[in-house]
């Protein structure tokens, strides 16, 4: 059984909720969240930022950073909007949208700013 | 333009072979793969499937004088070689829109796949292919929910869902299986499914099961902070015993549940359908008894006409086989009838075994389901062969993990997440997999351990139903 590791995650510990796609991986770097936002950008989808404090990240509705930003292809712009939501909500997570209006869904959804205590 | 009534025998093919006949766009077309009896001519036994399949019999009867047969016949159309076997061909029929009850699944396939299947003149016969025009899809109600929907209500954007069948498949009590479905949910999985087996047999009643299994779910939801849901399976001997079933999961906050379309029948499947529109559940459909249909390379049903009965009848997700995975799947037949499933408009392409265009207009679509027989080494071809609008399901793969199911789901969740980042970055993942599984393993020791366990294991048997390519 020492072979065997324990998986740790519990009800009391806040580091152990997560909030969907790529919550699993460690905090991306920003070159790598650049490299999403030009994935975004590439697919035609409009991005969006939006935040939440932790403990209510479960709601289906977060605070909305202004608007979606409509026919944004500006990565530097995009990433300088999610820098400003973090700056303003340094306590909150901060998440990242591709709204794909044809399929009238989220295309990409990802945390880029994670809260304190969550990994 | 009156008719004298001549009793007796006619060929087949003096009425029902139209070649010069042009498929109206309201008609349901049908692709036939006919193996004839020796010495029946390929025109006479296209015909003989047109007429049995729809309005003849096999002699002329007086009352076929009381009605316009020339607008309610089935005509055989055309026929074409089959690639690689001259022993077959295939035979394109069309059906008056008239002939089939509005929204009726049921009724279609009684007539399609109806008493011709037997027939004598003809060896064998396969349905491979149907048209459905969409004057007749706008009268059925197709998936309760479909993808868009499913993804705003389980709040899972931008990559394909995880699932996993709970194992064993049989035995189990319901305390215990509970505690395996909490494991692998709080280690990371959307979903964990109700094997088809499972229904309410003595070891484990439904109630217990479905009482268990959502005080699982709840309980990961508050500790992941995530959406999750298991398919209860209320696959059941009757319908009231199934709706009974279903209301249960309802009170139970259920998101969804889960109906075996073949076994249970189109009847049933299509009645839980519209009971999950008008309850909000969602409905997992999987397909037992479908390769008995499908199998075989000259006789019975492609499954791309199963998969059109499933959107048509109504489930927002089924199974469509891993490509990759254990059980049998040709790669470009399987993208055929994926895209049957996910997309709005599908045009002919023979080369994935489509035959007609398909048009949807705007019945949703269904989730693909890859399961059976596979793991974290799979991945990143899973992503590629299914993009996003899958749920990928790993049993033995989530459950076989040496530390346990919440490890193993971990394992998986970490995998998944690697591919799709790696592949939003423009990387090659079926040529890149290893690497980007073993970079993601460095901060997972649960996927490295997976990775450690499953490294050997392949599943490279040839495919029994093989797309017809040329041969000579």
């Amino acid at each position: 059984m020492t072979d065997i590791r324990d998986y740790r995650s519990s009800l009391v510990d806040p580091a152990s909720r997560r909030f969907e796609t790529f919550s699993y991986l460690p905090p991306m770097s920003d070159a790598a969240i650049r490299k999403q936002v030009e994935y975004i950008v590439s697919r035609g989808w409009n991005p969006a930022i939006e935040h939440t404090e932790p403990e209510n990240a479960f709601d289906h509705y977060w605070y909305m950073w202004k608007l979606p930003m409509f026919g944004e292809t500006d990565v530097d712009a995009i990433l300088s909007e999610a820098e400003a939501c973090h700056k303003a909500h340094p306590g909150n997570h901060v998440r990242l949208i591709g709204y794909d209006n044809y399929a009238q869904s989220q295309g990409a959804a990802m945390v880029v700013f994670r809260a304190p205590d969550h990994g | 333009m009156t008719k004298t009534y001549n009793a007796g025998v006619r060929e087949y093919r003096e009425t029902y072979w139209m070649p010069e006949y042009t498929p109206s766009d309201t008609d349901i077309l049908a692709c036939f793969k006919i193996t004839p009896q020796p010495g029946v001519p390929r025109e006479e036994a296209a015909a003989a499937v047109a007429a049995e399949s729809s309005t003849g019999t096999w002699t002329t009867v007086w009352t076929d004088l009381l009605t316009d047969l020339e607008y309610y016949k089935g005509r055989a159309y055309a026929i074409e070689d089959v690639p690689g076997d001259d022993e077959c061909f295939y035979a394109l029929i069309a059906y008056p829109i008239d002939l089939f009850e509005e929204g009726s699944v049921v009724n279609v396939f009684t007539s399609l796949v109806g008493n011709v299947f037997g027939f004598k003149a003809v060896r064998a016969l396969r349905l491979e292919d149907v048209r459905f025009p969409i004057a007749y899809v706008m009268t059925c109600n197709g998936p309760p929910h479909g993808i868009q929907v499913e993804r705003d209500i389980m709040n899972k954007y931008g990559r394909p869902l995880l699932g996993c069948t709970i194992k064993p498949k049989l035995g189990l009590s319901a305390k215990n299986y509970g505690r395996a479905v909490y494991e692998c949910l709080r280690g990371g999985l959307d979903f964990t499914k109700d094997d088809e087996n499972v229904n309410s047999q003595p070891f484990m009643r439904w109630r217990q099961r479905f009482d268990f299994v959502m005080e699982a779910v709840h309980k990961a939801e508050r500790e992941t902070g995530e959406r999750k849901g298991h398919y209860l399976n209320c696959t059941a001997p009757t319908p009231d015993e199934m709706f009974k079933r279903a209301e249960h999961a309802k009170e139970l906050g259920a998101p969804i549940i889960m109906h075996d379309y073949l076994t249970g029948g189109f009847c049933a499947n299509t009645g839980l359908a519209q009971w999950c529109r008008d309850n909000g559940l969602l409905l997992h459909i999987h397909r037992a008894m479908h390769a008995v249909l499908d199998r075989h390379p000259r006789h019975g049903i492609h499954f791309r006409v199963l998969a059109k009965a499933l959107r048509l009848s109504g489930g927002d997700h089924l199974h469509t086989g891993t490509v990759v995975g254990k059980l049998e799947g040709d790669r470009e037949a399987t993208l055929g009838w994926i895209d049957l499933l996910r997309e709005s408009y599908i045009k002919e392409d023979r080369s994935r075994g489509i035959f007609f265009d398909q048009d949807w207009g705007s019945m949703p679509g269904v989730f693909a389901v890859a399961s059976g027989g596979i793991h974290v080494w799979h991945m990143p071809a899973l992503v590629t062969i299914f993009g996003d609008d899958a749920v990928l399901q790993f049993g033995g793969g989530t459950l076989g993990h040496p530390w346990g199911n919440a490890a193993g789901a971990a394992a998986n969740r970490v995998a998944l997440e690697a591919c799709v980042q790696a592949r939003n970055e423009g990387r090659h993942l079926e040529k890149e997999g290893k690497d980007i599984l073993t970079n993601a393993a460095k901060a997972s020791p649960e996927l490295a351990t997976a990775m450690e366990t499953w490294k050997e294991i392949k599943f490279e048997f040839d495919t029994v139903d093989k797309l017809d390519v040329v041969h000579r």
